[in-house]
Order: structure tokens, then C-alpha cells, then sequence
């Protein structure tokens, strides 16, 4: 049930959207989550983000994860695609899509999905500054406690 | 004791940065049971890894492709990989 990727190439949301719904008339609510690449880091501008995984384990994670949501909600559909590679200020960087019968387990599914990807599958994200200078993204306690929410 | 244990290590973001390599084959000592026990030894190595290692509240670690904890035990063939707190999203 689940679209589960790690690439480097761009996605659609569009695309990603007609595939999960293709000759689906269940579903009634499809909530959407897009992370992007801002263009600065604690008020410095950035030129690029460098996103680095851990592959095998990165897939099982979020394979977990999509496991996880589908058993707290009823879930017709989830799409969980994470972008690596050298990204650069507007760029896309993940999909979330999940679908239910309904528009409150979908919102919340999306949301549970976003604040587990970003705490629990092993990605890192690093920042290239406008002089040159590069610097490892660190882990917000912000995140946590969001993940936390869903504890 | 026994055999050498043969495991293979992985370091990412700024752990392999300091370490100098992505991933290598060790032979663990007997003193290593646990990933503490690593994390006690592995500093040792070369500065590279004293470096990598100086801060251990900030290194997070998985066994076999799952998270670990310092009392994870280790054993002969497992992959062991060392990184920051993740930051996806």
C-alpha cells in the first residue's frame, strides 16, 4: 500500500497524487506534506543542502514508519519519497501523501509521518553557506518533542 | 578466549568526516561485548577517531540496520554504524 523511495531525481507531487488515487473511489481525503530547501540557516543565506542517508536501513525506517501510521489510522494509501544528493534553495526535499476515508485521520497521518521521518530514518542534512564554509545541520529539540506528540 | 569477532563499521556526516573513512572491517577485541565497550576502544584507533568519538552524548548508533543502545551486545559479522542525530524532513 505504501510508496516508499530514496533518489536523487525531483518529484511530482502531481504524478505522485494520480498514482495514489488511480482507480480509488474510497478515498475522501488526501492531506499532503512538502518539505523544501530554504534559502538560509539561522540568518545566513545558503547556496546549497547536501543531504547524505544511510541506505538499507534509511528504506526499513520509513518502511516502519508507514507501518506505524497505517496502524494507528485507517489508511487507504501512504507515499513517503526523501530526495539526497546536493539540493539548492527551493528544491524539493520530501513527499508525504496519505489518504483515508476522511479528512482528520489523513491531516493527522501527515503530520505523524513528517515528525517521525524527520526523528527516526536516518538522513543528515548539510548546509553550504555563501562563503564557501559548510556546516552539519544539528538536531532540533523542537523535532523531538514533535515526534514525542505522537508517543 | 574465542576468534577474533569480524564486524563491519560505518560512520556518516560529519562522523566519517573526522574519522577519514566512510565505513572499514575490524577485528574486535575481547575486551568489546557491548556498543559502549566500542565506543571506549574505538578512540583509540587514530586521532581521526579520537576526534569523531571526543563527544559521545552527540554519536547515535544502529546494529544490523536497527537503532542500538550502549548496551547492545555485539557479534561476529554485524554491521555496526556510528552518526549524528538524524536530520531529515
Amino acid at each position: 500500500m505504501a510508496t516508499i523511495r530514496v533518489q536523487t531525481a525531483d518529484f511530482s507531487i502531481g504524478a505522485e497524487y494520480a498514482v495514489l488515487l488511480a482507480g480509488r473511489t474510497d478515498i475522501g481525503g488526501l492531506a499532503s506534506f512538502i518539505g523544501t530547501v530554504r534559502d538560509s540557516a539561522k540568518g545566513r543565506p545558503i547556496t546549497a543542502m547536501t543531504l547524505e542517508h544511510y541506505p538499507g536501513m534509511t528504506e526499513a525506517a520509513m518502511t516502519r514508519i508507514a507501518a506505524e501510521a497505517a496502524r494507528r489510522w485507517d489508511l487507504l494509501g501512504i507515499t513517503l519519497i526523501h530526495r539526497v544528493g546536493t539540493l539548492h534553495p527551493g528544491d524539493n526535499i520530501v513527499l508525504v501523501l496519505a489518504a483515508c476515508a476522511h479528512r482528520q485521520a489523513a491531516l493527522d497521518a501527515t503530520g505523524f509521518l513528517i515528525d517521525w521521518l524527520k526523528t527516526k530514518a536516518p538522513f543528515w542534512k548539510k548546509e553550504t553557506f555563501v562563503d564557501g564554509t559548510e556546516s552539519w545541520v544539528e538536531a532540533r529539540a523542537d523535532d523531538e518533542q514533535a515526534a514525542d506528540r505522537w508517543a | 578466549m574465542s576468534a577474533a569477532r569480524s564486524v563491519k563499521l560505518l560512520y556518516f556526516a560529519w562522523l566519517r568526516e573526522r574519522v577519514g573513512v566512510a565505513e572499514e572491517d575490524l577485528a574486535l577485541p575481547a575486551t568489546v561485548a557491548t556498543v559502549a565497550d566500542l565506543l571506549v576502544w574505538l578512540p583509540q584507533r587514530s586521532p581521526g577517531h579520537a576526534a569523531a568519538f571526543a563527544t559521545t552524548a552527540t554519536v547515535r548508533c544502529a546494529v544490523n540496520q536497527d537503532f542500538a543502545t550502549p548496551d547492545t551486545a555485539l557479534s561476529a559479522g554485524d554491521e555496526i554504524a556510528f552518526f549524528p542525530p538524524v536530520t531529515g524532513g
